[in-house]
């Protein structure tokens, strides 16, 4: 198959309430995949089913790259910010568990993560303690970490909430930069940024709505500034149609 | 003070305090980064339920709370590994049915009258060589785990969803994690008691924590600090007779204290 992903009828459900109702969804090799949708309409537990962190109630995911070429970008990384470990400790820790030497972590392991760094403009800050960063630095730290497992797909879950707009620009500059060779998946509240890095989106709430951006971009005019919702409904409402028929 | 080291007791003392330290200073360590100190404090408590149990039968009292402290231990972490909302009521049903029980056979053994409060209280002076033997090979089985799986304990205790995915048996590490705990409180008990354990634990490492960067310097400094305070606090309560466990204690909370005000 050409896809890297291809999700077919899937379902999920809590107990007995219905998280992901016959989710249908393609993701290709060089795609930046914007998911977004209001919270609790089951964007993270998509994420975590691709991930593998769940497992499919009904229906299929079917991938074609290695399950360890899969990089990951949590929430929350403000989390645990006393935690004593640095930047450079917390990139080592996206290599794979298995392989490893008998202590500690190979050259190549080093110079691998040390590389990573580097790729995210973060080499200077390797012996800095992680909650000494900015939640921007921090963030390309943790895309670094993601990095080290040398994905063919990374999945990222609102890696810019309670980040400042300088930060947030300078994430979705990296991941555009990242998916020259990578496909970027991203879960996002924040639509406008979006809408000038992503390729498609993906609207999930219960239900997944797919959207392929080309012809909407055209239509907003901004130059890396952040759009509030009125004007970006403006600026789509002009297209007269958004290619899909669903009723939002 | 110096001459006290003549004394047998008085070196044995001193020993155990210096072992127990570098255990305490590395698994508080991994203990305080993992927010898991009331889940120690109710391992250290139910203990006392094996502490009974020997008491009863008329074994080694350090064997006995071992092997209960262990299987508490694997139990807590089943329970909270499948239910981590849960855990405080866990922790807190443990902690009083281990005591219970604790109670309970020492109630029903004959003409006892060890002293309770050594186990609650701690009693360094009287730690016999055997236990000194113990702490050694704790101190050595935790050296060597730390040191080999240093990767896997960070990740889990960093980021254990993440751990996860990058294939660490995050289950296995976290009950190693947890049984490593149960030893260490086991083998404090003698020198501090079974109340003040969790301080020994949590105090050193605190500070630490101050001025590390890394986990490893944590550890190292956590143990650097435990020693210092397990020696002052020794020499103050042969100098002026009080109890050992707490002199230790409180040299910990004034040393954190001052360190508190003059950083930052």
């Amino acid at each position: 198959m050409n896809n890297l992903i291809e999700i077919k009828n899937l379902s999920f459900y809590y107990d007995k309430s219905v998280v992901l109702d016959e989710v249908n969804l393609d993701i290709k090799p060089n795609d930046y995949l914007a998911i977004i949708g209001p919270n609790g309409g089951g964007k993270s537990t998509l994420l975590k089913l691709i991930l593998g962190l769940l497992s499919p109630k009904t229906g299929v995911i079917n991938s074609t790259y290695d399950k360890n070429a899969i990089g990951y970008v949590p929430q929350n990384t403000n989390l645990n910010i006393n935690f004593p470990i640095t930047a450079l400790e917390v990139v080592l820790m996206g290599h794979i568990g298995g392989k490893r030497p008998l202590f500690g972590y190979s050259k190549e392991e080093v110079s691998c993560a040390k590389h990573s760094l580097e790729k995210v403009g973060m080499a200077d800050f390797e012996d800095t303690k992680i909650g000494n960063l900015s939640g921007g630095q921090r963030q390309r730290v943790f895309i670094a970490r993601a990095l080290c497992a040398n994905p063919k797909i990374m999945l990222l879950d609102e890696p810019t909430a309670s980040i400042d707009v300088q930060g947030q620009t300078e994430v979705y500059e990296l991941l555009k930069e990242l998916n020259r060779t990578i496909c970027i998946v991203v879960v996002s509240h924040d639509i406008s940024v979006l809408l000038n890095y992503a390729k498609n989106v993906a609207h999930v709430n219960k239900n997944l709505v797919y959207h392929s951006l080309d012809n909407v971009q055209k239509n907003v005019q901004s130059n890396n500034e952040h759009l509030c919702e009125v004007e970006l409904l403006a600026a789509l409402g002009s297209s007269n149609s958004c290619g899909c028929n669903h009723e939002h | 003070m110096i001459e006290a080291l003549q004394y047998e007791f008085m070196q044995n003392a001193l020993l155990a305090g210096i072992l127990i330290s570098i255990a305490a200073g590395i698994i508080g360590s991994l203990v305080i980064v993992n927010r898991i100190t009331f889940l120690a404090g109710g391992i250290a408590h139910s203990s006392y339920g094996g502490i009974g149990i020997a008491i009863y039968m008329g074994i080694p009292v350090l064997f006995g709370a071992t092997v209960f402290s262990i299987i508490t231990a694997v139990i807590i972490a089943i329970l909270t590994l499948n239910d981590k909302k849960r855990i405080d009521s866990i922790i807190g049903i443990m902690w009083a049915t281990g005591m219970a029980i604790g109670i309970v056979f020492v109630d029903m053994t004959p003409g006892y009258n060890v002293d309770l409060m050594s186990y609650l209280f701690g009693s360094i002076i009287a730690v016999p060589t055997g236990d000194i033997w113990y702490m050694f090979g704790l101190d050595v089985v935790i050296i060597a785990l730390v040191t080999f799986f240093y990767r896997e304990f960070l990740a889990i205790s960093y980021d254990q969803q993440f751990a996860y995915l990058r294939g660490i048996n995050v289950k296995f590490f976290y009950t190693l994690l947890l049984v490593l705990a149960a030893l260490t409180v086991v083998a404090a008990i003698k020198v501090v008691g079974l109340i003040l354990v969790i301080a020994l634990l949590t105090i050193p490492t605190y500070l630490a924590e101050i001025f590390s960067n890394k986990l490893s310097k944590m550890m190292f400094l956590s143990s650097l600090f435990a020693t210092f305070f397990t020696i002052v606090g020794l020499s103050i309560s042969y100098l002026y007779d009080i109890s050992s466990g707490a002199s230790i204690i409180l040299v910990a909370v004034l040393s954190l204290i001052v360190t508190k005000i003059f950083k930052r």
